[in-house]
């Protein structure tokens, strides 16, 4: 039960951060105004943010680094990847990415 | 706006699968009501990350909204403080899309903001019910699909059609390489981190691009 109150807590906070940030110049429109160079280091938030996990995601397994080509996970995301490129088409890279998983598991195993 | 739906499944049934609790996945998604951060904050939430870095890393990545806040007020300044909140609660990427496309085009009008109420309504009932239908598949789904690889795999599908320049390509890598180096610090700082300096890379990088070309 506590562990679930902490869960709550939690995303209760991560949504008042959330809306705060979504009224801030609604709620004082016209007496601030976000600086040039900051609003050019939040156009790079999302690329950075996914990025940095993204690749972790993909190279550890249970905590520890798998460099192996035998990770299929490596090969399957240098694939999605390559399929993002091409296409720009969010839902066929991420059925290509998981097929690719799936195909390259078998074949491993 | 339907193509919030797949992300709502995808969200649900990961959650679920990493291990947070349905009624935690499901209440993410009115609680926060912000696609991409809860993706980000599922596999925290489910590792016992502490909460001040999980709601660290959430305000960081809906940071950007601060720019959709600051763009679209001076359409909303004359609407009651109740109207404001409400609408602010209801400004995701996809809502902030259509809308100042909608405003850009039809210039003054009384009733306005009544467009954006629709299209917030509209896209959260959506991500409501993908949220719940993602949930109850997940729940179903063995260990063995290796469902999480789901993760990483919508992630890049993000990202890279995102990459539009070469300082975005330099702060993916720098942000990737860095994430992999910092793994092992406390608390999960890594992935903060290694944004942190991806982001400076990659305004250092645009920055002289600017000073060659411009």
């Amino acid at each position: 039960m506590e562990a679930t109150l902490y869960l709550w807590l939690t995303i209760l906070a991560c949504g008042i951060a959330t809306y705060a940030v979504r009224l801030s110049f609604i709620a004082v429109h016209g007496r601030i105004s976000v600086p040039d160079w900051f609003a050019r280091a939040l156009t790079f938030v999302p690329v950075a943010v996914l990025s940095a996990i993204t690749l972790p995601e993909i190279l550890f397994q249970n905590d520890a680094l798998n460099l192996s080509p035998l990770n299929a996970r490596i090969g399957a995301g240098i694939l999605a990847a390559i399929v993002a490129w091409r296409t720009k088409n969010v839902w066929v890279t991420i059925v290509v990415g998981m097929v690719a998983l799936w195909g390259i598991l078998y074949f491993v195993k | 706006m339907l193509g919030v739906i797949p992300f709502g499944l995808i969200y649900g049934a990961l959650a679920v699968q990493l291990g947070v609790p349905a009624s935690i996945a499901q209440a993410m998604s009115s609680v926060i009501f912000g696609g991409s951060s809860q993706f980000i904050a599922a596999p925290l939430l489910a590792t016992a990350t502490p909460a001040v870095i999980v709601v660290l890393t959430v305000f960081v990545v809906n940071l950007r909204h601060l720019l959709y806040s600051a763009s679209i007020a001076p359409y909303l300044e004359k609407l009651s403080p109740l109207w404001k909140g409400i609408l602010a609660y209801l400004l995701t990427d996809e809502v902030y899309a259509v809308s100042i496309a909608h405003f850009q085009k039809e210039g003054e009008g009384e009733h306005r903001h009544w467009f954006l109420l629709g299209a917030g309504l509209t896209l959260w009932i959506f991500w409501q019910v993908s949220t719940a239908a993602g949930i109850f598949v997940g729940a179903q789904v063995p260990p063995e699909w290796s469902l999480d690889f789901a993760l990483p795999v919508t992630f890049i599908a993000i990202v890279v059609p995102m990459l539009k320049n070469r300082a975005y390509v330099i702060a993916a890598v720098v942000a990737g390489v860095g994430g992999v180096i910092a793994y092992g610090l406390p608390y999960k700082l890594g992935y903060l981190l290694a944004a942190l300096v991806a982001i400076g890379v990659g305004m250092t990088v645009e920055w002289k691009r600017r000073s060659i070309y411009g």
